[in-house]
């Protein structure tokens, strides 16, 4: 049964931006529900203002809706003062397009991107009325399904979740609603058996975790023959043609911007990067796709601006060439072009300038580390004397303003190292004010390492809030007067983030209980609730430090291991190594250094790939 | 080139705020390809005036949007553009050119008339008293973001349309003027109906010499 307007129009008028409520935007695809075969709801578990710029749903809700039989449509967690307003009025969690209760659809599939949406995710099933954990829902309920970043560790929420999909969706999503209508009407089981078959798929209820006394891992088993193990994630050997039909808001909403990913993976290997070590290999959309794309897009949704999505720009081959085209084609049509995650280059600045025309709000880098060294640790090497020129470069094109991002907390850092944060910046002021003067401004942000599985640090430990805080009170000191801005996280929610990203099955228990307590919207400052999140702990009689701070052994066996990204392990160890030795290693387009993608995935391979055509396997 | 469009507001669309409707207009506009005349600027926007803003919540059965054009283009097939690339809840339902050169559409707006729906369950007796007494009073002095204001002269005519147990409806008409514009909202509040649930739809915006 539908929830009523009529219901829904008395609670509106007294929340905030009621609009991110009641759907109808331009592209919403509004199926015949009683004809469809399979319903689908894609669920982001924040608020509507950021997850309609999550483009890995956008994807799914094309493809499925692409479908004749499948109806996709969406929900996502109201605020607070919605959640409060439909409880009291006993309205249960809904989908925008056709108001039908998210406990009437048979598959609920939500994108868990990052940890701090977890305590979201139950919000979201109870808001719906369906049972917390999986083990109390049977087929009268929606299979509950789980994608995204944050689910390469699915295990903190392996109780709430019927089944992950790990890695790239878009041929795994179609292949299980083609493996639920054959188990539609059977026993829960029997549909977690039909999908445990479909790889990349991992069902946390088939597998039995063992642990030592110490709390360590003693072994992950597989309970049935379905069960692989490690489930290896899936992988599009080619990018499928990127949705166009995007859904236009009626609102104003984060990122109110229509998006094209033109590349998918990161030849770069920085160390510290989960999205790329987990998204390899690099697979780029060719040019005149992402031209045609660029055109229907606009065509179809009349966004005055377009983002060109990848986690390095700068290292599209035809980067250029791109970003030329779509000048000279999009010229008079007042579109303006976004492009996120450039290097500091010159290259970089020229295609910075193509884009800004003329309109400079803020030139932003990168570097993550202010010394040479640091940069070598993590694997991200650009001299000094190349950064200030580019910053140099930067304010004489025009920019005033830069903004630089840097981590603390990494493997191996000195307090010199953290000092030459604050001289760096002020290094870079001191640039821009010879052309700018007192306009010049740098903005710097720090951000701690929060050591992500899947990554050559995921043996490192969190460093201690006290030394943390010791290096942001040099920065705060250091960082002072005109023209320089710091900003930084507070050290309480990075350890949760770190304890809940490094964690293992037994954390469900925490999650529910600091759900429980009240913890919601983890990710959002004013609501962060750290007294929760610790006594949710203590009861549970777990300690965050165990998984956020502790430095694990060589061989220890992770929680993670459950899932392979194709990388090998003996990769990252090597990484983590070369990390201690100050080493880089060249980016893998120049030569292929056998992390494991292609003797795993390599018959998969598409001209889309960027691997060196030769590859050798050297000997271990 | 400058066109007047009148246009619908209702279903999902009641919930978007005047400014953000503005930019469902900007892009429902890029998306029918027609020859917009942009500002100047770094940030150039389209041309685009409207009446008088609908409050978030309200909605609009014949509201104003002035359009430029930076070339002519026929009003015929302007609107055959248009319509079919409207969201939901948005209605296209006339366009006319006007001299470009003439006033802004927001200083021809001199009032605006509501259709008013109180619902139930009310009793609805006392309401005819009531409004022959609101429009009797001399003065109905009020308050609104700590300034004080009165309501009378801004009610130009109010009127009960339709009585029930379920619901009630009201019709008013309320001046609509650069510093002097009255909310039904208020005239609800006068008439001790603000603690039920109430629709307001701006059935029509009057303009100055009879428009």
């Amino acid at each position: 049964m539908r929830v009523e307007w009529e219901r829904l129009e008395r609670l509106l008028p007294s929340v905030r931006k009621p609009g991110r409520y009641v759907g109808g935007e331009y592209n919403a695809i509004v199926k015949d529900w009683e004809a469809a075969a399979v319903r689908v709801c894609l669920a982001f578990p924040d608020i509507y203002d950021l997850g309609m710029s999550n483009l890995g749903l956008a994807i799914l809700y094309d493809i499925l809706n692409g479908l004749p039989e499948v109806l996709a449509e969406r929900a996502y967690l109201p605020w607070v003062d919605m959640i409060a307003a439909l409880r009291r009025a006993h309205i249960p969690l809904y989908s925008l397009e056709s108001r039908h209760p998210l406990a009437e659809f048979d598959i609920l599939g939500v994108s868990l991107p990052y940890e701090q949406l977890y305590t979201n995710l139950l919000e979201m099933l109870d808001l719906a009325g369906l049972p917390l954990l999986a083990a109390e829902r049977d087929a009268r309920h929606p299979l509950v399904l789980a994608g995204g970043h944050a689910v390469f560790n699915p295990e903190p929420v392996a109780d709430f979740v019927d089944a992950f999909v790990i890695g790239d969706g878009e041929e795994a999503v179609v292949e299980i609603v083609r493996a639920y209508e054959e188990v539609r009407s059977a026993p829960r089981e029997a549909q977690l058996r039909a999908l445990a078959r479909i790889p990349g798929v991992y069902v946390p209820r088939f597998y039995d975790v063992r642990y030592h006394s110490d709390g360590l891992i003693a072994g992950i088993e597989p309970r049935l023959p379905e069960a692989a193990l490690p489930v290896r994630r899936r992988l599009v050997p080619v990018l499928p043609p990127p949705p166009t039909r995007l859904i236009v808001p009626n609102v104003d909403v984060a990122h109110n911007r229509a998006e094209i990913e033109i590349q998918r993976g990161c030849m770069r290997g920085c160390r510290f990067c989960h999205a790329g070590m987990i998204t390899r290999p690099v697979r780029e959309r060719p040019v005149e796709e992402v031209l045609d794309a660029v055109a229907a897009i606009l065509r179809q949704t009349g966004f005055e601006e377009i983002s060109l999505l990848s986690l390095s720009s700068s290292d599209y081959t035809a980067i250029g060439e791109l970003v030329a085209a779509i000048d000279r084609r999009f010229a008079g049509t007042h579109t303006s072009i976004s492009l996120p995650a450039l290097r500091a280059d010159s290259f970089s600045v020229r295609l910075a300038e193509t884009i800004a025309r003329g309109r400079h709000t803020g030139f932003t880098f990168a570097p993550e580390a202010a010394t040479e060294r640091m940069r070598r640790v993590i694997n991200k090497p650009i001299s000094t004397d190349q950064m200030l020129a580019v910053a140099q470069e930067v304010f004489e094109r025009g920019w005033r303003t830069i903004k630089l991002y840097f981590m603390i907390g990494l493997p191996g850092e000195r307090m010199e190292d953290v000092a030459a944060i604050a001289d760096l910046a002020r290094r870079v002021r001191g640039l821009g004010r010879r052309l700018h003067g007192r306009r010049a401004q740098v903005n710097v942000s720090v951000n701690t390492l929060i050591p992500k599985p899947h990554t050559p640090f995921q043996w490192v430990g969190l460093e201690s809030s006290t030394t943390i805080r010791e290096k942001q009170s040099l920065l705060r000191r250091e960082l002072r007067g005109r023209g320089l801005k710091l900003d930084y996280r507070d050290t309480e929610a990075t350890l949760l983030e770190a304890a809940l990203a490094r964690g293992d099955r037994r954390l469900g228990r925490v999650v529910r209980r600091a759900w429980e307590l009240g913890a919601r919207f983890d990710a959002w400052d004013e609501q962060f609730d750290l007294g929760a999140w610790l006594r949710a702990f203590a009861e549970a009689h777990l300690d965050p430090d165990f998984y956020a701070r502790r430095e694990r052994g060589e061989h220890e066996i992770f929680p993670w291991d459950v899932i392979s990204t194709g990388v090998r392990r003996r990769f990252l160890w090597r990484e983590y190594r070369r990390s201690q030795q100050e080493e880089t290693l060249t980016h893998c387009r120049e030569e292929c250094h056998n992390c494991g993608i292609l003797a795993t995935y390599g018959d998969l391979r598409s001209a889309q790939w960027q691997c060196p055509a030769q590859y050798e396997k050297r000997r271990e | 080139m400058r066109l007047r469009l009148t246009f619908s507001k209702d279903g999902p669309l009641t919930y978007t705020s005047h400014l953000d409707l503005l930019r469902v207009w900007e892009r429902s506009l890029r998306r029918a390809g027609v020859p917009l005349a942009y500002s100047q600027g770094f940030n150039p926007r389209p041309r685009l005036q409207p009446a008088a803003a609908l409050p978030l919540g309200h909605t609009g059965g014949a509201e104003w949007l002035d359009v430029w054009l930076e070339r002519p283009f026929p009003v015929g097939r302007f609107a055959r553009a248009v319509k079919p690339v409207l969201p939901a809840g948005l209605t296209l339902a006339q366009v006319e050119t006007v001299p470009p050169k003439g006033p802004a559409l927001q200083t021809l707006v001199v009032a605006a008339e509501y259709r008013v729906e109180v619902a139930g369950p009310l009793d609805a007796a006392h309401v005819p008293d009531d409004i022959e007494r609101l429009l009797a009073a001399a003065e109905l002095p009020r308050e609104r973001r700590g300034k004080r204001y009165d309501l009378r002269p801004l009610i130009e005519a109010l009127w009960l349309e339709d009585e029930g147990p379920e619901r009630l409806v009201l019709g008013m008409r309320l001046a609509a003027r650069a510093g002097a514009t009255g909310r039904p909202e208020a005239v609800v509040d006068s008439l001790g109906l603000s603690g039920h649930f109430v629709r307001y739809h701006r059935r029509r915006l009057i303009l100055s010499g009879g428009g």
